[in-house]
């Protein structure tokens, strides 16, 4: 379940510093501004290329290359589905239809209530138990459709 | 006396239930007044065991599996505490013939023992390679490694020591031991298992390498899909420090060694290796042009030995038994162990650490049991995404590097992915052409153009418009890709795409669907090259 907090400025810039003397500081940051608030707020970018003496575009092109970083917030659970060849042998696609189904959004897309953010994954290192889900960076193996129900509604009863 | 019970800890035995097993087990015995001791071992790599607990008895350790929270109460009730049998009961931990089998060197204290206790660490043997290496020179070091003809783990085969005598040989005022921990390849969980069931080896390896060439720190690229080998990890890494196995003055030597590990962000490219140094340079991670090579011109500008996880954890057991020791396992030039993970449509799952040789056959039948399903195999893709799809007649291939370059195929991390008779090459030709469009640096035209250009395509040739032409297009496509890509993500992606059609091609000659296929829903739209 994410912890997010509100964006705040001087805590941003506060993570920022404790990290910066890192050499190639700039992906723990964008870490940790991101397990802070759920995402990394626009209004980062300036900070952070003013701490490490980098252009702005610089830092966008880092936060836009990679997969895991993101500038909107993410539902409350974030469950990820491995698309990868593994899962597939054991028939992810079906679960994972079962899964847009239910929940009325595809994957990349967050639920109107904005209880569940699906997003894909390409190989959670369970290929010996596929097919293979995250829910919240809790890893399980076996995922049939039952499992992926059981799952859901154990996160919406503690909605 | 407390009773030792081992109920790992790793993430694939958690993802079944390990954790909610070992709590029952904790409160249950608590109930009855029996004193236990649980200790979260890492997992022995039976994955369809799992959760697997075993007993410390007189007599070894028994085990018992797959134990469900629901079994707990009964087991206890048997008299599992004391070994006793039970319809989940598979006798003697070591005698099952899956491990039985295995030749295990690199994994030899995974599941046996608690990954982050260095006392059991040091208790099982760990340690010994880097006490042997600081008695000896270190071109001494690396010739050890050059003889036992150990090669990159991670998927390219290059031999390990020929890359630690250029990082020695090249004179500068900083070196980096880096580990490539971006175990990114579908059917591969190796690199996992050994961070979260025995980290200190890994440790040992990296810093036994940086010893070797005068490199004083070091990191660990571990991609952000693994949290538990982050913590894991982070963890082993305290320890290494509280005890100085780490930092200024290693294991009593006044020699440095730094170690610290970094997150990725969800980009399978930075698995190869120059990617994976602009990545841990703070910068988009696209590849560089090679030559220089890492070794010569690495992390930030300096000397970098790049290795696999596995390949640097089998360092200390070549320094502490020798090279010629680890040399005599294997075949041809492929020396030592590999360790196979069978993953997929495989009724046994897990890892086999085993003399390469072994055929592809004997590998998924003898000891992974055939598929799941109980259907007939179809497929096999070996060595992850970039691997080829072998047919049941390619079956008696031996694990060897360069028996599945002959094939056209690839040997990679030693992943093997089964498929049964339910799958469509056609399709899984289009998801290797997605999958490079989605993971593209987008460094070079063809890899960058030419994997979206391959989905349009295949997706032509499966709805059935002008099927020969467009056959013909992709394959001079995968030609363009094969030759004129900068690294392996576009080089390669032609094998499964070849290899499906060459090994399959009713799959690509049948009515066209009704439906589209569906998109990969990564937001490609944020990605400033498209």
């Amino acid at each position: 379940m994410s912890r997010a907090q509100e964006w705040d400025a001087e805590r941003a810039r506060s993570r920022i510093q404790e990290l910066a003397h890192l050499p190639g500081a700039l992906l723990p940051i964008l870490h940790a501004l991101q397990d802070d608030f759920g995402h990394i707020d626009k209004a980062a970018v300036p900070l952070i290329a003013d701490a490490l003496n980098l252009s702005h575009a610089e830092v966008h092109g880092v936060i836009t290359f990679y997969h895991d970083f993101r500038y909107t917030p993410h539902g409350k659970h974030v469950l990820k589905l491995c698309r990868a060849e593994s899962c597939q042998a054991m028939g992810c696609e079906s679960m994972i239809r079962h899964v847009e189904d239910r929940l009325g959004v595809r994957l990349g897309e967050t639920t109107d209530d904005r209880l569940f953010t699906l997003e894909p994954v390409y190989c959670l290192g369970n290929c010996a138990l596929s097919p293979a889900v995250m829910l919240d960076g809790k890893l399980y193996g076996r995922v049939s459709p039952d499992v992926a129900d059981s799952l859901i509604d154990n996160a919406q009863r503690h909605a | 006396m407390s009773v030792k019970i081992y109920i790992p800890r790793d993430a694939a035995a958690v993802s079944v239930g390990a954790d909610a097993v070992a709590r029952a087990v904790t409160q249950q015995s608590g109930s009855r007044r029996l004193d236990v001791s649980v200790v979260r071992n890492g997992s022995r790599g039976m994955f369809w065991l799992e959760p697997l607990v075993e007993v410390e008895t007189p007599g070894g350790r028994i085990a018992y599996g797959p134990v469900s929270v629901e079994a707990v109460e009964d087991l206890i009730g048997a008299g599992m505490l004391e070994g006793r049998p039970h319809a989940l009961c598979l006798g003697p931990a070591q005698e099952i013939p899956f491990l039985k089998r295995q030749e295990r060197l690199t994994f030899a204290r995974c599941g046996v023992t608690d990954p982050v206790s260095l006392s059991d660490y040091v208790s099982h043997g760990g340690y010994r390679g880097l006490e042997r290496a600081l008695r000896l020179m270190p071109e001494t070091i690396v010739e050890e490694v050059v003889t036992s003809g150990l090669r990159g783990r991670g998927g390219a085969g290059f031999p390990t020591g020929i890359k630690w005598r250029t990082v020695l040989e090249t004179e500068a005022d900083q070196k980096y031991i880096v580990c490539n921990a971006d175990e990114g390849d579908s059917g591969t969980y190796a690199d996992r298992m050994i961070m979260e069931g025995d980290p200190f080896v890994l440790l040992e390896g990296m810093t036994i390498a940086g010893i070797a060439v005068g490199a004083t720190s070091g990191y660990i690229y571990l991609r952000s899909e693994y949290p538990h080998a982050f913590r894991t990890l982070r963890r082993a890494i305290a320890i290494a420090y509280e005890k100085s196995y780490l930092g200024a003055n290693v294991a009593g030597s006044g020699k440095r060694f730094d170690l610290e590990v970094r997150l990725g962000a969800g980009a399978y490219i930075c698995g190869e290796e120059t990617s994976l140094l602009e990545s841990l340079e703070g910068k988009r991670g696209q590849i560089r042009f090679k030559p220089p090579v890492p070794a010569i011109k690495g992390l930030f500008g300096k000397p970098t030995v790049v290795n696999n996880v596995i390949s640097l954890a089998t360092v200390p057991i070549i320094l502490e038994k020798g090279g010629a020791y680890y040399r005599d396992f294997g075949m041809g030039k492929s020396r030592g162990t590999l360790t196979i993970q069978l993953a997929g449509n495989i009724k046994h799952g897990g890892l086999v650490e085993k003399a390469f040789g072994l055929t592809l056959r004997e590998a998924i039948y003898d000891f992974g049991g055939g598929t799941a399903s109980g259907r007939p195999l179809r497929a096999v893709q070996v060595g992850g995404p970039l691997g080829a799809y072998f047919p049941p007649s390619l079956l008696d291939t031996p694990l060897d590097y360069e028996a599945f370059t002959e094939r056209k195929g690839m040997l990679g991390h030693g992943g093997i992915v089964v498929f049964d008779d339910t799958v469509d090459l056609a399709r899984q030709a289009r998801f290797a052409m997605e999958f490079c469009a989605v993971e593209s640096c987008g460094k070079c035209t063809p890899c960058r153009i030419g994997s979206t250009r391959g989905v349009e395509v295949i997706d032509k040739i499966i709805a059935n418009e002008d099927r020969a032409k467009n056959l013909e297009l992709l394959a001079d496509l995968c030609e363009v890709l094969t030759d004129g890509s900068l690294c392996a993500l576009g080089g390669l992606i032609p094998l499964p795409v070849q290899s499906a059609i060459r090994y399959f091609p009713e799959d690509f000659d049948k009515p066209a669907p009704p439906p589209p296929a569906q998109g990969t829903g990564r937001n490609q739209e944020t990605r400033s090259w498209h």
